[in-house]
């Protein structure tokens, strides 16, 4: 080991070489993804699946769009996901300003509970959502997903912002506070804007853990109006009805959403994965 | 508590911070707290979703302890949690370490992160999304890794990967490892901004090799995110849902099953609704129990750092 090292130079390259056939293995599913989605379905049993693509068709793309009316499931998901997003935010800034401003009796059970409430497996809420839903007609609409969603994001939102908001500066609220501004003022003009990053942070991953999710849309959402993309693809997985080209051309349509919110949040992505990790 | 004392004498009709919490309490009421305590009592009944559930007692539990069904599915969650939790700590370790103090020393900050958002990609894909992709490539026939593997002269290593009992496990498994790689190495990699250099560039003056700094620096640094990535991981691998809908719906033959999707079965398609709610709250003690844990650890290592 020891004559290996030296100093750093001489490893250096097969270093390099090693992470980047890795990274490249990390890939390479997305790549023959989009490949073998622009194949004529006639080209991809000829050629198989290695094989470079003659010229692009998009006939797959748009037979596989028209089949499951994939616009409309990205306007679910999007709806959906957004409307969570906003309004999971919003409930967590009220929670954390009682929690780390407010300071409220009994604070560390009160995110204990919201800790736990956001770890809860999912299966054992399914069934009486479920059946909930149903009693009160909200059993296969899209505000029945915002709703659970909702409460269930927030809970991580409270946890990460009440430490974030127990460190805000007390003179800070003092200050608007001699100025005559009653709390709730105090949250709208002072803390809110100042916790515009962190914000911003819970924002992008309500919207995308909202977007992936799949067991309660797949349980509450049955009517193909109201699916998310998630659940369109799932399901149609699930029955196997697809050939292969088809199968590309919905896994490339699945992929490109979630590509893009990649490519736009990078940054917050990663900031944040690693505030929520050791906050 | 303290603020409040100090709050300006002149203030009329001043509402307490707790009715902030109001709004949140009640949703969490009735999301949460109501359907959770509805699912445990469930599981006490004998119910198939129709007519009026028949007390059961301990019954359903019983019979999950003698069912052979509900352990298979049991040890599956411990094959996950090798996959979701221990592979990708593992490696994201290497790959965090290599990429911090190799590639972005050696070669350059942009390098290192081009190569981190190459393993953090799958991570933002829906999951039922990455079933699609590796159903596909997994496939018997045109799938993508038989073809493969016959290009290359390895024909005789085909299998049926997700439909072979003795192998879609495994298949699941590495599908797995792919899709959660990424966030223990952005998490490590955020870690070891926050480590001190100095310590690093001691050892490598003392001569330490690469592997012993790791070993004796870099690791003790990060012990507090590796502890946690691992529990939340754990965590993540004993819900893990949507990927074994997807991919083998818990087949060939029970051989990819796994609690979540077993409970899910007991709801929707054999409508045996209070045995799967006693599946489902045998799995919540589990989380939960692990949660507990982990919360711990987290308090400890904040102190540490203050």
């Amino acid at each position: 080991m020891n004559a290996l090292k030296r100093h750093h130079a001489p490893a250096r390259f097969p270093v390099l070489a090693a992470l980047s056939v890795a990274a490249v293995l990390m890939v390479l599913p997305f790549l023959v993804v989009a490949l073998n989605a622009v194949k004529s379905p006639a080209e991809y049993s000829a050629n198989g699946p290695l094989s470079l693509p003659e010229g692009i068709h998009l006939d797959g793309l748009r037979d596989f769009w028209q089949r499951v009316d994939f616009g409309r499931k990205l306007f679910n998901s999007a709806l959906i996901s957004g409307s969570v997003a906003v309004l999971a935010a919003l409930l967590s800034v009220l929670n954390a300003y009682a929690i780390g401003i407010g300071r409220v009796k009994g604070r560390p059970w009160v995110l204990a509970f919201f800790v736990l409430a956001n770890m809860l497996p999912q299966e054992a809420l399914v069934y009486p959502v479920y059946y909930l839903s149903k009693q009160v007609g909200l059993y296969d609409t899209r505000l029945s997903v915002i709703i659970v969603f909702t409460v269930i994001q927030s809970a991580f939102g409270t946890y990460l912002l009440s430490s974030v908001l127990g460190a805000f500066p007390k003179e800070v609220i003092e200050a608007a506070r001699i100025d005559g501004a009653n709390k709730w003022q105090v949250l709208w003009r002072v803390v809110v804007p100042v916790s515009r990053p962190t914000l911003g942070v819970l924002l992008v991953f309500f919207f995308i853990w909202t977007w992936n999710e799949f067991l309660l849309p797949l349980v509450m959402l049955i009517s193909n109006d109201n699916q998310t993309v998630s659940v369109a693809l799932g399901v149609l997985q699930g029955q196997r009805l697809m050939d292969a080209t088809m199968t590309n051309a919905a896994a490339l349509l699945g992929v490109l959403p979630a590509f893009c919110f990649f490519l736009i949040f990078q940054r917050t992505l990663t900031r944040g994965i690693a505030m929520g990790a050791v906050k | 508590m303290s603020s409040h004392s100090k709050a300006p004498l002149l203030r009329r009709r001043e509402y307490p911070y707790a009715l902030f919490l109001l709004p949140g309490a009640l949703a969490f009421l009735a999301v949460i707290v109501v359907p959770f305590l509805m699912n445990t009592g469930i599981s006490l009944t004998h119910w198939q979703g129709v007519g009026s559930p028949k007390w059961a007692g301990l019954d359903n539990y019983r019979t999950l302890l003698d069912d052979s069904a509900f352990w298979e599915s049991f040890r599956h969650s411990l094959a996950m949690v090798v996959a979701m939790a221990v592979l990708p700590t593992a490696l994201g370790l290497v790959l965090a370490a290599a990429l911090f103090d190799y590639v972005a020393k050696h070669i350059g900050t942009r390098t290192a992160s081009v190569l981190r958002a190459c393993f953090y990609l799958p991570q933002v894909l829906p999951i039922a999304v990455a079933g699609i992709v590796w159903s596909w490539i997994l496939a018997p026939e045109g799938g993508a890794l038989n073809e493969a593997l016959d290009a290359v002269g390895l024909g005789s290593l085909r299998h049926d990967w997700l439909g072979d009992p003795d192998f879609a496990l495994y298949s699941v498994m590495a599908v797995m490892v792919w899709v959660q790689l990424g966030f223990p190495l952005v998490v490590f990699m955020a870690g070891l901004q926050r480590a001190d250099p100095s310590l690093h560039e001691a050892a490598e003056l003392d001569g330490a090799s690469w592997w012993r700094r790791f070993w004796h620096v870099t690791l003790p640094q990060i012990r507090p995110e590796i502890s946690v990535v691992l529990l939340w991981c754990t965590i993540a691998a004993l819900k893990v849902f949507g990927a074994v809908y997807v991919l083998t719906k818990g087949g060939p033959g029970g051989a990819t099953n796994v609690p979540s999707y077993f409970s899910f079965q007991s709801f929707f398609e054999k409508t045996q609704v209070g045995y799967g709610s006693a599946v489902s709250t045998a799995l919540t003690v589990i989380i939960l129990a692990l949660a507990l844990v982990a919360l711990r650890l987290q308090t400890r290592a904040e102190d540490q750092q203050r």
